[in-house]
């Protein structure tokens, strides 16, 4: 096993930084797209239970055969891979950030439109920064999630750590299959943890001093 | 307007009192919702002067609180105009109305992610003064309304007490100046003390400022003590009477107003009359650290049995009988948490329930920059209780 990784040091490393680079950037386009999309749906109660049925049924489809049905119109390659894992990455920041917008004070959002601040300014300058622990909790799960999410995107030949696993699992029982399967998987965790100390760590630098816990 | 004021004793010799405000006239406002048989505002023509604190009261569900809101918009009326001063603002962008209209509410209202400072400053940011302006503004706010700049500005709102927070939230609503203040049941959530010592604070503060101000509030109590004239409510927003509070006292428009301020109650009438109105005695007072046998020596001289300690900015911080004084060289520095201090503008009401609550037979008295006054006892209340008795047999 140690020789296994030791001999391929150079390609671990550069599918280590693809998976994580796939899953960072989908994350982000998820986050932005949930947040916007709760921003839209928090204040009505048909469109948040519309919402929060979509992110609970989205959860339910399994990401493999989502992967299969995206290969029809896209073909294989990065972008069936790029659609799968954001919207993955979409539904827990969705679940949480339209609770948490929810979750604000109403008496503080009439407090900030009665002082003359507009609409738009309210959301972004009170509702979302009070929301913002509850959404980056939604950040860390959707994180966690999508780790594992791409590494089946390797099924449609997307990039990342999957092209280990998928690789062993197919050559079963071959010189270094377990020995691929298990250097996928285990840098999967590894990267995961990691990936979740950091937003730790930006939870910490990005929430107000005043609502800190 | 004069006449309204000076049919209050306190108020008499204070005409030139400088008064920023600007009217408010409403005519024939309305707000009917959806799916509702009779409208939650009915048909309300009401003038408030310019300078004047009114005070609208009614039963809960009454419209008292829509009415408020619809002056700065947060509801929109569904009839009816709304001036300001000489202009019609019911159709003004409501965003840049609110602006120039003070907004309180419960327990301020302040943002927890935001610092005091930023809290005050929001809305001078939002009309674009320059950094050092909106800077020198929250300093100069957070004076007006008793919070030490140095100690409070960077602070968050969570570490403040309640009292403090509400006195943060009437500083951001008066942070740009605006000639009209709404406050929708500012002092609902405080305890009773420090609600008693934050309106003696607004009433010194609008003192200095003379704004128009509309105060929601279901304490009668606390309309008779603010207002210089009080809106009575009924369902619907039905103004039933709308009169001074000596007349509101004296004469019920209705049996409805009657049974709602509990009129004709001899203890109603302490609400009526300040501290201010009645003689005080003025207390041997001793600075800190000053000789204790010298302070004991002109107490004694005076027939005081106790001796007023004040700090180094002239504020009482307790009052030790001659005999524990005695016992020490130089005047404690000790500041008695339950010293009963009562403000100038208080009513003998307050008076009363300061002395119950410290179990004390007087209360300290400051007028200006906290410093003392005089000293009222027990038996001064005892002796206007009296005198209302005689009145109402007679």
């Amino acid at each position: 096993m140690l020789d296994y990784v030791g001999e391929r040091w150079g390609l671990i490393a550069f599918q280590s930084f693809q998976h994580v680079s796939l899953v960072v950037q989908c994350v982000v386009l998820g986050s932005l797209l949930a947040v916007a999309l709760a921003a839209l749906v928090y204040r009505n109660p048909t469109a948040t239970a519309a919402a929060n049925g979509f992110s609970a049924v989205g959860l339910t489809i399994p990401s493999f055969a989502l992967l299969g049905i995206l290969l029809a119109p896209f073909g294989f390659g990065i972008t069936p891979a790029v659609i799968a894992i954001t919207f993955y990455a979409a539904l827990p920041v969705l679940r949480n950030a339209v609770v948490g917008l929810a979750g604000v004070d109403r008496a503080l959002v009439e407090s900030a439109r009665g002082i003359g601040m507009s609409r738009m300014s309210t959301l972004l300058r009170i509702e979302l920064p009070l929301a913002w622990p509850v959404i980056l909790a939604g950040i860390r799960v959707s994180t966690q999630m999508v780790m594992g999410i791409a590494a089946i995107a390797a099924y449609v030949l997307g990039p990342g750590l999957g092209g280990f696993i998928f690789t062993g699992l197919s050559r079963l029982g071959g010189a270094n299959a377990i020995n691929s399967a298990l250097t996928g998987t285990i840098a999967v965790v590894l990267l995961a943890l990691v990936l979740d100390l950091l937003l730790v760590l930006a939870g910490r630098l990005t929430t107000p001093r005043g609502i800190r816990v | 307007m004069s006449e309204t004021l000076s049919a209050r004793p306190s108020d008499a010799g204070s005409g030139d009192r400088r008064i920023s405000g600007v009217p408010i006239r409403l005519e024939g406002v309305t707000k009917r919702y959806p799916g509702q048989d009779t409208p939650a505002v009915d048909d309300v023509t009401l003038e408030i002067a310019a300078g004047e604190t009114v005070m609208f009261v009614g039963p809960s569900g009454c419209g008292k609180t829509t009415l408020l809101k619809m002056i700065n918009r947060l509801i929109e009326p569904t009839e009816g105009r709304i001036h300001l001063g000489d202009e019609d603002v019911t159709d003004q962008q409501p965003d840049q109305l609110r602006r120039r209209i003070g907004y309180v509410i419960q327990a301020g209202g302040l943002f927890p992610h935001m610092t005091v400072a930023t809290n005050i400053g929001l809305v001078p940011k939002m009309l674009k003064w320059d950094d050092a302006r909106v800077k020198e503004r929250v300093d100069e706010l957070l004076d007006l309304v008793g919070l030490d700049p140095e100690r409070y500005r960077d602070r968050y709102p969570r570490e403040l007490s309640g009292g403090q927070q509400q006195r943060v939230g009437v500083a951001r609503a008066l942070a740009a100046d605006p000639p009209v203040l709404l406050m929708d049941e500012p002092f609902g959530a405080v305890d009773p003390i420090t609600r008693q010592r934050l309106q003696d604070e607004l009433i010194r503060i609008q003192e200095e400022l003379g704004k128009t101000i509309v105060f929601v509030t279901h304490d009668f109590d606390e309309a008779v003590k603010l207002g210089d004239r009080i809106v009575v409510f009924d369902v619907g927003a039905r103004v039933v009477q709308f009169d001074t509070p000596e007349r509101i006292l004296a004469e019920p428009a209705e049996e409805y107003v009657a049974d709602f301020v509990g009129a004709g109650a001899t203890l109603k009438q302490l609400t009526l009359t300040r501290v201010a109105d009645v003689d005080l005695q003025q207390p041997t007072t001793a600075a800190v650290g000053s000789d204790s046998a010298a302070a004991v020596a002109a107490a004694q001289a005076a027939g005081d049995d106790y001796v007023v300690v004040l700090d180094e900015r002239g504020r009482p911080i307790s009052w030790p009988s001659l005999a524990e004084l005695s016992r020490t060289s130089t005047v404690p520095d000790t500041v008695d948490q339950r010293l009963p201090v009562v403000g100038l503008r208080s009513t003998l009401n307050d008076a009363l329930d300061t002395m119950l609550a410290a179990s004390q037979g007087g209360v300290v008295v400051t007028g200006r920059r906290d410093s003392v006054a005089g000293v009222m006892v027990v038996e001064t209340v005892m002796a206007a209780i009296q005198r209302t008795r005689t009145q109402g047999a007679g």
